[in-house]
């Protein structure tokens, strides 16, 4: 993935597969949320480039699907990390002290809630209940569950296990 | 009780429904005490306005003629009390009812409406003296009239950086989402450039990523600008350099102004919408220190000279069997139009006339032949305009042509400079403008209203194609205030095909018409971008929403083309000499070279 004809390649297949999906619909008509849902799962995340994609394609202005982006928090123009942290900070991770895990965690990796670490490695996100409450405060790595998160130790622990 | 008054109310549009729109039966109710018949689908602030109970919007917009309806009912400042109904309903989104009781002006209404007005003022800069629309504000009026005096909440304000184009400044700390610009851009225009963009207290009103203007598809129409009700959206002003070209010995400074400044400058100083200010107007130039004081008409003559030996040109080598020109040909003569086609037309950049815009056209002819005439070097020739319009200030400054204009205010701006010099509009004598860029004919001056430059070109035309004399040179088949209009004028035994459109909206439609083959066989099309032609341009006076005082506008007009003597573009002598000692025939290399220009396609988010 370093050479840049292969990733030019593998991007020109992700416009691809956007380009079907919106093809494949019925109607284009009130889809714009679905056609972004599809493209961030495809992108991984809405840059700019993929936003203008499917205004043009869509034919609905850019600055709309700039609005829709920048309006439902699911979607993000931030790359997501090679491992996404989600803390929960719902109301019964939250009292049990969600805001201090997720200072540490700031300061761990130096970066705030919605970025991305500069060597792409972690991103770090809120996110609202994930129907774990009895094991608050939650951290997810992934689709991996870590539970009872309270110490800065087990910020650390966590994080050593996706040294490379 | 919330539900029964729903089931009413859908019950009631229901009927409206059945019976239709011409028959739609009148509507009691009460207001204040006051009982008032209105037709069903009216609302709440229909009715209050027919009974002159003033009820005070900030949001609310409804611009009856040209589809645009902000009812976003966001503020919330209209609130009224519906007896039966427990919450307070926005009056300009509440749709009337048989017997239904409204009070405008009771305590819990009057409580409501000043604590929204607290909560919108707390995030509002309060620099009223300085902002420049202090005096139209909507917000500064209805504060006003609720008395307000003090801002009980206190709280974070939202910031956001400063955005300034050559024709408009976004200052949206201002902004107090009504989104009526937003309306304006997509609904009426169908531009896109805003949109609402993120949520909760971030939420404003931008362009996609948040890009400067200038990096938008914004075509600068500035019709934005004419619905803000506050400074969140005004023009790029430029009376300051007006006034130190003014003050500089060594420049000679020029100013021409646009036909339909004439019809709504009047507006500014109280006189009634529609009265033509030529010759006052002319007083006040000179007052304010202008060299000579000229008449875009002059240029818009040029304008038909040009564009109508382009159609005469496309029209005969279609004629001869020739299938690959360039049909209908489009005007060109609206910067706003222009800047729409290079940005979302991108296909059919061959189709439009290549003739500069009259504004252009006059800055080519001042700076070369005016200036070698009244021998002034073109570095001290500072030629100005005024224009009911802000694309054209962007427009004066792009870069193929050369700074031919150097400054551009607005009617608006106008009006500020004539009130900062203390003259005293109404009392002025008329004076004429200057000659020779001041002759002009009727047809010049119908440029500034929607089917004018198409009506001057037809004059025109007619006579070149057919060689006989045109005795009734108003072809009222072309006017009017529809979006989209056609006619057809037979030329000789050729029939012209024309089509007309006003506001961005509708242009697109026929502009998507004529991608999609052209089914209406149309051999020329006017555009305009703002509602009405130029007199609803983005720098007219603000009509605050009444349609009326557009078509008052648009009768002046009409009545200032009544009253040329000459009213045919070829047959104004300063225009005939114009070409005979410097141009020589229409389409000649010089022409060519001063008067056109090339479309550039620009790839904008």
């Amino acid at each position: 993935m370093s050479c840049t004809t292969c990733k030019n390649e593998v991007v020109d297949k992700m416009y691809q597969e956007l380009s079907d999906y919106i093809d494949s619909l019925p109607d284009k008509k009130g889809m714009l949320i679905a056609v972004l849902h599809k493209a961030q799962e495809i992108f991984g995340y809405l840059p700019r480039e993929v936003q203008v994609f499917v205004g043009r394609k869509l034919d609905i202005p850019v600055s709309q699907v700039y609005g829709v982006v920048s309006f439902y928090s699911f979607f993000t123009m931030e790359p997501k990390g090679k491992y996404p942290i989600a803390i929960c900070l719902g109301t019964a991770c939250y009292v049990r002290g969600a805001d201090k895990i997720t200072d540490y965690f700031k300061t761990e990796l130096g970066i705030e809630l919605g970025e991305t670490t500069e060597d792409g490695k972690f991103s770090l996100d809120g996110l609202r209940c994930v129907g774990a409450c009895g094991l608050a405060p939650v951290v997810l790595v992934g689709e991996k569950v870590y539970g009872r998160i309270t110490t800065l130790d087990q910020v650390r622990e966590i994080l050593a296990e996706y040294e490379d | 009780m919330v539900h029964v008054w729903i089931d009413v109310n859908l019950r009631q549009l229901l009927e409206n429904n059945v019976k239709g729109c011409n028959t739609m039966a009148d509507i009691k109710l009460t207001i204040d005490g006051k009982v008032v018949e209105v037709p069903a689908g009216s609302t709440v602030l229909d009715a209050a306005k027919k009974l002159d109970i003033h009820i005070p919007t900030l949001c609310h917009l409804d611009l009856h003629d040209t589809k645009m309806v902000n009812k976003a009912a966001s503020c919330r400042i209209c609130v009224v009390e519906v007896e039966g109904r427990n919450n307070l309903a926005p009056s300009c989104a509440t749709p009337v009812t048989e017997g239904m009781v409204v009070t405008t002006n009771s305590p819990r209404v009057l409580n409501a409406r000043k604590v929204v007005l607290e909560l919108m003022v707390s995030d509002h800069p309060k620099d009223c003296l300085i902002c420049e629309q202090s005096g139209n504000c909507s917000l500064q009026y209805v504060s006003k009239k609720l008395g307000m005096r003090e801002v009980r909440f206190e709280g974070k304000e939202s910031t956001y950086k400063p955005d300034k184009s050559k024709s408009i400044v976004r200052d949206m700390d201002k902004c107090i989402m009504c989104r009526r610009c937003e309306t304006m851009c997509n609904d009426v225009q169908s531009v896109g450039a805003l949109s609402g963009i993120n949520r909760g207290f971030d939420a404003v009103v931008s362009t996609a990523f948040e890009v400067d203007l200038s990096e938008s598809v914004c075509t600068y129409c500035g019709q934005c600008v004419a619905v803000c009700p506050v400074g969140a959206l005004t023009e790029a002003e430029q009376t300051n350099d007006i006034i130190s070209a003014l003050a500089n010995p060594e420049k000679t400074v020029i100013i021409q102004t646009a036909p339909a400044v004439r019809a709504a400058l009047g507006e500014e100083f109280g006189l009634e919408p529609g009265t033509l200010v030529t010759g006052k107007m002319v007083a006040a130039l000179r007052e304010l220190g202008f060299d000579y004081v000229f008449d875009t008409d002059f240029a818009a003559d040029l304008t038909i000279m040009e564009e109508s030996a382009e159609l005469i040109d496309r029209l005969t080598r279609f004629l001869d069997g020739d299938k690959d020109v360039a049909l209908p040909i489009l005007t060109s003569c609206c910067p706003a139009w222009v800047n729409f086609f290079e940005g979302q037309f991108q296909d059919l950049l061959d189709i439009p006339s290549s003739a500069k815009s009259p504004q252009q056209m006059f800055g080519a002819i001042a700076k070369t032949y005016y200036a070698e005439k009244i021998n002034v070097p073109r570095e001290n020739l500072v030629v100005a305009s005024v224009m009911p319009c802000l694309a054209k200030k962007y427009e004066a400054d792009r870069e193929e042509l050369n700074q031919d204009v150097d400054m551009v205010i607005s009617t608006r701006e106008l009006a500020k400079l004539i009130k900062q010099a203390n003259i005293d509009f109404n009392s002025l004598e008329d004076e004429e403008y200057d000659q020779p860029l001041g002759e002009s004919t009727g047809a010049g001056v119908i440029f500034g209203t929607t089917g004018g430059v198409i009506e001057a070109a037809t004059r025109t035309a007619y006579e070149k194609l057919t060689g006989e004399s045109l005795e009734k040179v108003d072809f009222h088949e072309l006017r009017g205030f529809e979006g989209v209009r056609a006619a057809t004028v037979p030329v000789g035994d050729f029939d012209l095909n024309i089509g007309i459109a006003h506001g961005l909206g509708n242009a697109r439609e026929l502009l998507e018409e004529i991608r999609d083959g052209n089914p209406r066989n149309f051999h020329a099309i006017e555009i305009m971008a703002c509602p009405g032609g130029c007199i609803g341009g983005g720098g007219q006076p603000y009509h605050g929403g009444d349609a009326e005082i557009l078509k008052k506008r648009q009768a002046a007009i009409y009545t200032e083309d009544e009253r040329k003597t000459i009213r045919k573009s070829h047959e104004n002598p300063a225009i005939i000499e114009l070409y005979e000692n410097y141009l020589g025939e229409p389409m000649s290399p010089k022409a060519i070279e001063l008067l056109h220009t090339a479309y550039e396609p620009k790839d904008r988010v």
